[in-house]
């Protein structure tokens, strides 16, 4: 069995899974039946300063369901922890003390004032957990009162709150990056020139969930009002996943490891951020949809996929698939490919004909053979985009096959269509 | 107990017979509704719609549950189906829509059409909505004969279109056999009855019970008193044995004992044998059979001369069957009812399999069903013996709108030829109905 072990920013835990900072990991109740049911780390619920504890709303949640699958997209209006400083700091303490081999980090949200950083940094460090990572990316709530994302979206003040911390603590710092910029670049580069150990992405996005039609307001409602609020689950997967590349292949952040976080539900999707160079990944929804037994296939299912392809370990797939990540001037424009149906799989649905024909390239003919239904690729028509592959509710029953056409790799600054294209030579 | 003849009422609580003829499948809520639409593909040129009698967009309805636009739904479905509800609840699906789901091909699972059809149509039936609007008066009368889904679906579809309607029914309830012959738990409490009243609310439509054609009125006065006439009294007769002692106590015709449990408000006053045996091999053998044993039946034996792949009920009509705890023998036919005191007493068979006249058993039963196919009765269409409008092999001829011989008079249902199921009955009389509108227009 490959080896699962994870060393993150100079953090050990026994699997790259770790618990984000969310309710999952909002007190030791929690976290130890995390812990046991085998979780490698937790990102602990983000404390605040001491004094009084923000308050919640009744309702916190909304979700998105697609086709009867429930919680596709979620979304929440919950602020940082609601318990009192002390309370967390004894069991956060206590939870490591039981748990040595756990990775145990601490999420931090306090005002942008280098006095508060430095106060709750000695105290947090007194609990002997593994680090702490800087929440800079709540969208709701805090950031009205100049916390979370209102320090995220200023490159300037991650980098000056980063160095503050690093100055005032020899803990490992992981930043934590709001996907509600433009461009995640500026963030991620800021933390590394701040002196981050690390980053990990993405927090939530901003979102409406819905909108009650009955009520006429934003779901969740609270008592006939809504708002605006953090956005995460399997729908957000493809939105972190690019985020993550994009610092993975960034020059200035080279090295910098990068914590992957948003819509990771099953091993598959740990393993395609661990390919795009995240280091370890963190869960928070999928646990609240399904519990903490979930951790069983992604430990396991992780593990048979390595042994499988032949990887002994995890640095020999973090970030594999970097490399491969381009911009898409410089992809192959010689390269032809057709779709090809499979008529023994096909079922006759005709979901490839219609999207090629109102959408497409009118290129799945209908036809009846006998009167049997018929679906058929014209060669000459298809322009080979996939959109019948997608639409075919039989797996494997459409593939798109390569078609030689003899021509040399040739990208757009090349191409002749471009005004602005490089001598060929 | 009595070795013979031991027919008798009130073998179960009160509770089983309440329960045995509820609802055999409970219906979906909103819930289910939406995990099984989902199923749905939605597919182009939908194998299930072309495999639909009267031609329900299948993917546009259960799209529309999927959206929580179930009023939508709902029209999508009656407008090709007035009798949405009760196909929803009797169609043989494995053989229609749900055989041709692309999902069958997929998984040998077909999206529950028949299930998505109900939830959409018991919505709006619930809620007493009338979704249609009658064109503007046309001037013209139609008579319809017969209430059942032939005669009720062109009946609605005539006064939807303008034209005022007079149906003619010989029973004193509308419905036909939805009322009268389908099994019990298929369309339990009054299901046909609000059906009915949902057809009838439209408006437009004269119902006259206790009218039966050739007994109070004959087709000579509907003709000249409307200016179309569309005949759906479905079949009145039915095969007899060809045996001696056909009269003894205990022999039954199933389709008129059905016709009584139907009708019977308490079903605990129905008598039934302890063993029961039913001759046949169509859905009515299946139909009696089970319910037989839903009466407290101990013993059920369907006979049937053929083999599986030969009976006309689908095979999915016979697991059901003995699921129930019917037993069912094939390759025999009946050779002999044996009486005792003018009871029944056992019934002799014949092997019918290949290898020439076989061998004979006797199975020794309390009561014993009749189900070996209905017949048109042509009298009531009938003058001094003789039919006043052309038949064909022993049903009413019709050409591809439905049009009979005669020039204004259309047919449907049961009474012509096709296959006999609720749902081909109500395509057969919206199909006459645009036929008979466009003649009355033209006209
Ligand atoms: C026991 C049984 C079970 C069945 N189960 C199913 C099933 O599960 N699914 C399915 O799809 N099909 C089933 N069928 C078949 C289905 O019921 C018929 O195909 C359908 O009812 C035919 O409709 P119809 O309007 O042609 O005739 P009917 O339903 O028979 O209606 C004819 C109407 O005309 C009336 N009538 C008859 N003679 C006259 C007259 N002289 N004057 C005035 N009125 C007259 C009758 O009283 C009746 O109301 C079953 C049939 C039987 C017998
Ligand atoms: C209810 C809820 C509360 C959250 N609270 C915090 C928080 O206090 N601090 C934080 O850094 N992230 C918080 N998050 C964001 C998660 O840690 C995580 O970044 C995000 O949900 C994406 O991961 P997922 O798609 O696996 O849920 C919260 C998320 C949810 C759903
Ligand atoms: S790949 Fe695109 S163009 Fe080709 S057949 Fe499919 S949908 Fe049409
Ligand atoms: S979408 Fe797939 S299954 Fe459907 S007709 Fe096309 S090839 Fe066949
Ligand atoms: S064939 Fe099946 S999947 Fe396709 S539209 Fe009909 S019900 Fe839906």
């Amino acid at each position: 069995m490959a080896d699962l072990r994870c060393t993150f920013a100079g953090i050990k835990s026994p699997n790259p899974f770790w618990l984000a900072s969310a309710p999952p990991t909002d007190k030791e109740y929690n976290v130890v039946r995390a812990f046991k049911a085998g979780w490698g780390g937790a990102v602990w619920k983000t404390l605040g300063e001491a004094g009084p504890p923000v308050v919640n709303t009744a309702s916190r949640y909304g979700t998105l369901e697609v086709n009867g699958q429930r919680m596709v997209g979620f979304n929440n209006i919950e602020l940082i922890t609601d318990r009192p400083l002390e309370v967390n700091l004894r069991e956060i303490k206590q939870v490591k003390r039981d748990w040595p081999d756990r990775a145990l980090i601490v999420s931090l949200m306090v005002p942008c004032v280098e006095e508060s950083w430095k106060s709750i940094l000695a105290t947090v460090e007194d609990t002997a957990c593994d680090g702490v990572e800087l929440n800079f990316g709540c969208p709701h709530g805090m950031s009205e009162r100049g916390m979370g994302a209102a320090v995220g979206q200023v490159p300037e003040y991650i980098e000056m709150v980063t160095r503050w911390c690093k100055q005032h603590t020899r803990m490992p710092v992981l930043v934590k990056l709001t996907p509600n910029v433009t461009n995640i670049l500026g963030p991620a580069r800021a933390a590394r020139q701040g002196g981050a150990d690390a980053v990990s992405l993405i927090n939530t996005v901003n979102s409406i969930i819905a909108v009650d039609l009955d009520a006429m307001a934003p779901a969740p409602t609270v008592d006939g009002k809504g708002t605006h609020g953090g956005y995460c689950g399997p729908a957000v997967k493809p939105i972190a996943l690019h985020m993550v590349a994009e610092i993975a292949r960034d020059p200035h952040c080279a090295g910098l490891p990068i914590s992957g976080i948003g819509g990771i539900a099953t091993w598959r999707d740990a393993a395609e951020f661990l390919a795009l160079g995240a280091g370890s990944v963190q869960v928070c929804t999928a646990a609240m949809h399904y519990g903490f037994k979930i951790i069983d296939d992604l430990v396991d299912g992780l593990g048979n996929w390595l042994d499988e392809k032949g990887y002994a370990d995890l640095p020999a797939v973090v970030g594999r698939a970097v490399p491969n990540v381009t911009d898409w001037q410089y992809l192959n424009l010689n390269h032809r490919i057709v779709a090809r149906i499979d008529q023994d799989r096909c079922i006759k649905c005709g979901l490839c004909h219609i999207a090629c024909e109102d959408t497409s390239h009118q290129a799945v003919a209908a036809t009846r053979i006998d009167g049997e239904r018929h679906y058929e690729v014209i060669d000459a028509e298809c322009v080979g985009c996939n959109l019948c592959m997608h639409a075919c509710p039989v797996t494997g029953c459409i593939s798109m096959v390569e078609v030689e056409t003899g021509k040399p790799y040739l990208n757009w600054t090349q191409h002749p269509n471009n005004p602005m294209r490089q001598a060929a030579e | 107990m009595p070795d013979i003849g031991d027919i008798a009422a009130n073998r179960l609580s009160a509770d089983q017979y309440q329960r045995n003829f509820d609802d055999i499948e409970a219906p979906l809520d909103r819930k289910r509704a939406l995990v099984e639409a989902s199923r749905c593909y939605f597919c182009h040129d939908a194998p299930c719609l072309e495999a639909c009698p009267t031609g329900i967009d299948i993917p546009g309805f259960i799209r529309k549950i999927a959206t929580d636009n179930v009023k939508g739904s709902a029209v999508t479905i009656l407008e090709e189906n007035i009798m949405g509800g009760a196909c929803a609840r009797v169609c043989p699906t494995e053989i229609l829509c749900e055989q041709a789901c692309v999902r069958t091909a997929q998984e040998g699972k077909p999206v529950n059409i028949g299930a998505l059809q109900r939830y959409a149509t018991d919505w709006l039936l619930d809620r007493g909505i009338q979704p249609f609007q009658r064109a503007k008066s046309s001037g013209k009368t139609v008579a319809v004969v017969g209430a059942g889904p032939a005669g009720l679906a062109c009946a609605h579809r005539l006064a939807l279109l303008g034209h005022a309607v007079t149906v003619f029914e010989a029973r004193p309830k509308a419905g036909g056999l939805n009322e009268h012959g389908v099994a019990a738990y298929k369309v339990p409490h009054d299901f046909a009855q609000r059906e009915v009243g949902f057809i009838l609310s439209l408006g437009g439509i004269e119902l006259r019970t206790g009218q039966a054609l050739g007994r109070d009125v004959t087709l000579a006065q509907l003709r000249r008193d409307h200016d179309a006439v569309f005949i759906g009294t479905g079949l009145g007769g039915v095969n007899a044995l060809q045996l001696d002692n056909e009269a003894l106590a205990g022999v039954e015709d199933a389709v008129a004992y059905i016709e009584r449990l139907r009708q019977a408000d308490d079903k605990s006053a129905l008598s039934i044998g302890r063993r029961v045996v039913v001759i046949g091999g169509g859905n009515t053998a299946i139909d009696i059979a089970v319910q037989a044993r839903r009466l407290g039946a101990e013993d059920v034996t369907i006979v049937y001369r053929r083999g599986p792949q030969n009976m006309g009920a689908t095979g999915h009509e016979q697991d059901f069957a003995q699921t129930n705890g019917v037993r069912i023998r094939h390759w025999a036919r009946p050779v002999r009812l044996i009486g005792d005191s003018g009871r029944l007493a056992a019934a002799e068979f014949e092997s019918t399999a290949a290898g020439g006249p076989g061998r004979r058993f006797t199975l020794e039963t309390d009561m014993l069903f009749k189900a070996i196919g209905q017949v048109f009765v042509a009298a009531p269409v009938s003058e001094g013996g003789q039919a006043l409008l052309e038949l064909q092999a022993g049903r009413i001829a019709v050409d591809a709108e439905g049009r009979t011989s005669l020039p204004d008079v259309w047919a449907g249902g049961d009474c012509v030829a096709g296959p006999d199921l609720t749902v081909s009955a109500v395509q057969d009389g919206k199909r006459a109905a645009h036929a008979i509108d466009r003649y009355l227009r033209n006209a």
